[in-house]
């Protein structure tokens, strides 16, 4: 068995004395995982930081092995990040939860192709953050738990859509929501792609995002808790405001 | 256990260390037998004698032989200058170096979404107790380039923002090094760390 794909290091830990295990997001073959020979090396390990991405060629001689990966890096997002904190902490965010919500060996060619767009633009601050909430809303979308924004579950209408039911995540307009609007997540206009999405409305669609993740997306897994990393992504992104 | 047995069991021991298979394990014993007055006698004793008395530092966490190390006991280092690394590797490197005369502090790991290493596993805590305790005017992170520890890097920063003055390592060519190999990360590092000549 053996392909040629590219892909999105999601993490790598050293096995063995020289060698490396790596997961990585791929465009035709979903997050796979595999050795890199060497890959613990002086040489070798830099290249396998997180956000890397890498020309990959797999090989084993049966589909469900692990196999090997042999890898050359196309480029290092891991440089840009390292000395911008918000970068850092998004690149930490994005790599964490794929690695945290993907199922192994299942292709999303769609998704991919968004995250790998979402991962070229880190270090762009001004515009990262509301590109990295619409990615979350797309990797909701993904896992099965995508949020209708498009009408009002109560009245069905499209006007004054302003907050979501943490029940159906599916929208619900100002005048519906009536006494129940305090124990409904908001849902700012940036969220349904609409305004200029400063960064308070951005941070109530993470609010509003982080709540599915935590309480929808997590209990299907397991019951795992959500990576630390995105909790540290937003607080960061929080004290901009 | 035979006299072969008990040679077998060093072997197999020697070859779990790093750098060491069952081959040159294998041989590493044959040369040490041989070489008994001279190299086993004095090996053996020493590891004894590093069993018995090596332990963590109780206030940087450096290994050491006492409960606090030699460099939180010379006086001559508390320059007020702090240098925060990952691991004891790290802070042989930087004292074979000879360069940095203040003292230091071990994390023992850095932060990782993977292994679940959060800020309550590394020394943290007492890294921001001794600045209080120690007169700490300046500490460096002197932590790895790589995601994890420059995320560290960033955590601590956060932390003690304002208490003292932060530095980092610079990043960038390292000495003997040709632009040519470089990856583009480390030469865009190296550029937006440019300094006037």
């Amino acid at each position: 068995m053996d392909w040629r794909d590219h892909g999105i290091l999601l993490s790598m830990r050293r096995h063995g004395e020289s060698a490396a295990i790596i997961d990585v997001f791929t465009e035709a073959h979903g997050r796979h995982a595999g050795v890199v020979r060497g890959g613990a090396s002086r040489k070798v390990a830099p290249v396998l930081q997180p956000g890397a991405q890498l020309d990959l060629q797999w090989q084993a001689r049966l589909e469900e092995h692990l196999g090997s990966y042999r890898v050359e890096p196309l480029r290092s997002r891991a440089a840009a990040a390292l000395s911008g904190r918000l970068a850092l902490a998004g690149l930490n965010a994005v790599t964490a939860l794929l690695s945290f919500c993907l199922p192994e060996r299942e292709p999303h060619p769609v998704f991919y192709r968004r995250s790998e767009q979402l991962m070229d633009l880190l270090g762009q601050d001004e515009i990262w953050p509301l590109a990295y909430l619409n990615w979350e809303l797309a990797l909701l979308e993904v896992l099965g738990f995508g949020l209708d924004l498009s009408r009002c579950a109560v009245t069905g209408t499209r006007e004054d859509l302003a907050y979501v039911s943490p029940k159906s995540g599916r929208a619900v307009s100002g005048p519906a929501a009536g006494v129940w609007a305090d124990r409904l997540l908001p849902l700012p206009p940036c969220l349904r792609g609409e305004g200029p999405a400063p960064d308070r409305e951005i941070a109530e669609g993470l609010r509003t995002t982080g709540y599915f993740l935590a309480e929808k997306v997590a209990p299907a897994l397991a019951h795992r808790p959500l990576p630390e990393a995105r909790a540290r992504f937003v607080d960061l992104f929080s004290r901009r405001l | 256990m035979s006299a072969n047995r008990e040679i077998e069991n060093l072997i197999e021991l020697m070859a779990k260390l790093p750098g060491l298979g069952p081959r040159s394990a294998r041989r590493a014993v044959l040369h040490l037998i041989r070489k008994r007055a001279l190299l086993l006698i004095p090996l053996a004793d020493a590891m004894q004698e590093v069993a018995a008395t090596a332990r963590e530092c109780l206030n940087c966490g450096n290994i050491a032989t006492a409960d606090i190390c030699d460099i939180c006991q010379d006086d001559r280092r508390a320059t007020g200058e702090l240098c925060v690394v990952e691991d004891v590797a790290d802070l042989w490197a930087m004292e074979r170096a000879g360069v940095f005369k203040g003292r230091y502090h071990v994390l023992g790991g850095t932060l990782s979404a993977l292994d679940a290493v959060g800020p309550e596993d590394l020394r943290i805590p007492r890294l921001i107790d001794r600045i209080a305790a120690e007169q700490i005017t300046e500490v460096i992170l002197a932590l790895n380039a790589t995601v994890e520890g420059q995320t560290t890097a960033h955590y601590i920063a956060d932390q003690l923002d304002g208490q003292v003055r932060l530095t980092s390592l610079a990043q960038g060519v390292p000495i003997g090094g040709e632009l040519d190999y470089l990856d583009d990360g480390t030469i865009g590092a190296a550029l937006r760390a440019r300094r006037e000549i």
